[in-house]
């Protein structure tokens, strides 16, 4: 059994839950603000403390989890959706100008510092969670497209592909019916890098205040309201900081893991 | 083992030989750097601090405690009718540059200042001026367009400041004034260094050199204060670590207050129902904001004027905490589900205010928008555009209360009755009809609630312990260094 895979997949699983649970139940609201109780220390009734604004960390911790989340969540989708049919109509028409055309626009979004135009949109277009996954997923466009066109590309040479062809099939029909489900373990790999990117951009726009707006928790904000308190009271920074690490460190765990455990090759070597 | 001996020893002597230094020079810190060094023709507040009664002086200067005491005039007289102002300056009074320092150069100042093209930022201070005349090298004559009570204080302001017409070219950069320090170097971006002038006409400072050292990071400012970098700093951006350098005895903590009026400002053409407004002044808890922004620091303030200003009226208990009288208020006048924008500028009082007041409407029903936003950029939306609905900032000019009469600015508040107030104010010199006025002005923007009135900032700011003389209170941006001295250590 593989190590990194369970330890990645249990910090992960925390993290997704306690962002489940927050859906439904918080231990405490944290739209309310109590100036009076700000900065507990932790206590039976608030677990890990209030912060600056007398908001329970528990609560803050699992409302962040959950915009983090979601925002990886739907700027991971953004990229699978737009960026996997680019790629396997690359591949598709491998050497032809669409194939060309399709990759340099890629290279081209490539070029870009992806979190500086991340700022650049949110800048222009007003700091929000929604501005903030597009900006996030526009960049997870090319990366799919590029591993869905490099793991088709060998596909295409194979027997039964040929066989497809020869059948009739077209190219979309066999990209979709034939190409995808061969290059799933590719994407779902992927997919877990990007949602870990996506978590540290969602917070890095946050802590620049380009992301999630009050009230709506987030780490990076957290993190940038604990900034000028890092002396007096660490733990506001530290707990929000753990937390995007931790999740990272699962997510970036699982998809090695993910990775072993779904190439044949690695796996017949690594056994 | 003697290796580490010796630099230890060496270690220490450089440490004791800083420390004995340090005994007549100084390094203050300040959160902005200024973006020029002439305060006549410049708004921001960075360049008095560090120009004010330092480098530039005025007619007349503002003392520690507000009163206007004089300056490089030694004394004044008013005549009869109140027009006329003859002013007798100190003799011997030289510039930085050596030139000599007499009547024409006042006239040239005031009169640079209140001209069609004159870039000065108070231009208001000299509207009232018909004539500036110099009988004599020593005297200053000058005829005003109606009584103004006020004249003496409008010269002791940063933007009234004697310049020469010799150097005034390149103030910006080199500043030439009459000041105890001149001007010797400024490293931009890093700090402005200042030393004695011998020449000075007063009594020497106690200081020969004086710093200012440009911090904009709080948490750097934090750091640099701990490590001994800088000396003081009198307006401390993170209020939320004054505790660490209270219980610190290496520190002083100097909490006074200033002429910063934080107010949640209210756009009147788009609120324009006083029920409304009444009913977002009563959603406020103003201590909740002064514990939750600024961590303690602040007087409640009920009205725009400053508590410490004799003329203040306690006017906190029109506009008490009250959510259920706002609910009913936004019942009466049919507003609900309101929904406002909030423009925050980048100051902890705002951002943090801002979230703690969005709480408090949210709890009355009202939702808001928040943007938090730079400077510039709400200098151009909020300020210029009026783009906005709700903004939080602090009106740090002193004796301000007449932007209310100006239906042009940016809260435009458009009150025939208050504009007659002020114009009458403006013509008012004695002291108790001025009382009456000013006091009148205060409840009727009050009963107007014009704006939600939160706190008057208080200025809070850190120095080394046996630094002596620093001002507790601010009633001009400044950071007076004529007073200041070290105490021996022990």
């Amino acid at each position: 059994m593989r190590v990194s895979l369970v330890i990645g997949a249990m910090l992960s699983a925390v993290f997704v839950s306690l962002a489940a649970v927050s859906l439904l139940w918080l231990p405490y609201d944290i739209t309310v603000l109590d100036i009076a109780g700000r900065l507990h220390p932790p206590s039976a009734s608030h677990w890990l403390g209030t912060d600056h604004f007398g908001r329970d960390m528990v609560a803050m911790l699992m409302a962040g989890a959950r915009t983090s989340i979601a925002v990886a969540l739907v700027a991971v989708g953004i990229g699978i959706v737009f960026g996997v049919p680019l790629g396997l109509v690359a591949a598709a028409y491998r050497g032809t100008w669409l194939d060309e055309a399709i990759m340099r626009g890629n290279d081209l979004v490539f070029a870009f510092p992806s979190l500086v135009i991340a700022i650049l949109i949110t800048a222009v277009f007003g700091a929000s969670a929604v501005n903030a996954i597009l900006a996030i997923g526009i960049f997870n466009i090319p990366v799919f497209a590029r591993v869905a066109r490099g793991g088709a590309l060998p596909l295409w040479t194979l027997d039964y592909i040929l066989a497809a062809r020869v059948a009739g099939k077209g190219r979309a029909r066999i990209s979709a019916e034939h190409i995808l489900p061969n290059i799933a373990n590719l994407l779902i790999v992927q997919g877990t890098i990007q949602f870990s990117l996506g978590i540290l951009a969602e917070a890095a726009l946050s802590y620049v205040g380009l992301g999630a707006q009050p009230p709506m928790a987030s780490w990076g904000r957290m993190l940038a309201d604990a900034q000028t308190m890092i002396y007096t009271e660490p733990q506001l920074a530290i707990l929000p900081g753990m937390a995007i690490v931790l999740m990272v460190l699962g997510l970036n765990l699982m998809g090695d893991g993910l990775r072993d455990a779904l190439d044949p090759r690695l796996r017949k070597a690594g056994m | 083992m003697t290796q580490t001996l010796k630099m230890s020893v060496a270690a220490f002597a450089l440490m004791a030989s800083g420390a004995w230094a340090a005994q007549d020079s100084i390094i203050i810190g300040m959160q902005l750097e200024p973006p020029n060094l002439d305060p006549t023709g410049g708004a921001a507040a960075a360049i008095d601090e560090v120009t004010y009664a330092n480098l530039f002086e005025g007619l007349t200067r503002f003392a520690s405690d507000g009163a206007v005491v004089p300056g490089l005039a030694q004394s004044w007289s008013v005549s009869e009718d109140g027009l006329t102002w003859t002013f007798d300056l100190r003799p011997g009074v030289i510039f930085h540059d050596g030139t000599a320092m007499d009547s024409a150069d006042v006239v040239f100042s005031l009169n640079r200042a209140r001209a069609e093209d004159s870039t000065n930022a108070q231009k208001a201070l000299f509207a009232g001026i018909a004539d500036v005349s110099a009988p004599d090298a020593s005297t200053v004559v000058i005829t005003l367009d109606a009584p103004n009570g006020n004249f003496a204080f409008n010269m002791a302001w940063g933007d009234a400041v004697i310049v020469a017409p010799e150097s005034v070219a390149t103030n910006a950069t080199q500043p030439v004034g009459t000041g105890p320090f001149r001007f010797v170097e400024w490293a931009k971006g890093d700090s402005v260094t200042l030393e004695r002038f011998d020449a000075y006409w007063g009594a020497a400072p106690a200081l020969t050199r004086a710093t200012f050292k440009f911090i904009s990071d709080p948490n750097a400012a934090f750091a640099a204060m701990m490590a001994g970098d800088v000396n003081a700093f009198p307006v401390f951006p993170a209020p939320e670590t004054l505790a660490n350098f209270d219980a610190d005895p290496r520190f002083s903590v100097i909490v006074g207050s200033t002429e910063g009026e934080t107010i949640l400002a209210m756009n009147n053409a788009n609120l324009t129902d006083v029920r409304v407004r009444k009913a977002i002044s009563h959603a406020i808890d103003r201590q909740a904001i002064i514990d939750g922004a600024m961590f303690g620091y602040g007087t409640p303030i009920g009205t725009h004027f400053a508590p410490h200003n004799p003329d203040y009226v306690d006017l906190t208990g029109g506009s008490a905490h009250d959510p259920d009288m706002a609910r009913a208020l936004l019942a009466e006048a049919g507003a609900t589900d309101l929904r406002l924008s909030m423009a925050l500028p980048p100051p902890s009082y705002a951002r943090r205010g801002g979230e703690i007041i969005a709480s408090q409407l949210r709890a009355v029903g009202i939702a808001t928008d928040i943007t938090n936003m730079e400077w510039a950029q709400w200098l151009e939306q909020v300020f210029r555009g009026k783009d906005f609905d709700l903004t939080i900032v602090s009106h740090t000019e002193p004796a301000d209360i007449n932007i209310y009469a100006r239906p042009d600015y940016y809260f435009q508040y458009d009150n025939a009755g208050f504009q007659a107030l002020i114009e009458t104010l403006g013509i008012t010199a004695d002291p108790d009809t001025r009382t009456t006025l000013l006091q009148d002005a205060q409840k009727m923007i009050a009963a107007d609630y014009v704006n939600g009135y939160l706190f008057q900032l208080a200025k809070t700011g850190v120095a080394d312990s046996r630094i002596e003389g620093l001002w507790q209170n601010a009633p001009t941006q400044a950071n007076d260094l004529t007073g200041v001295s070290w105490r021996a250590g022990p």
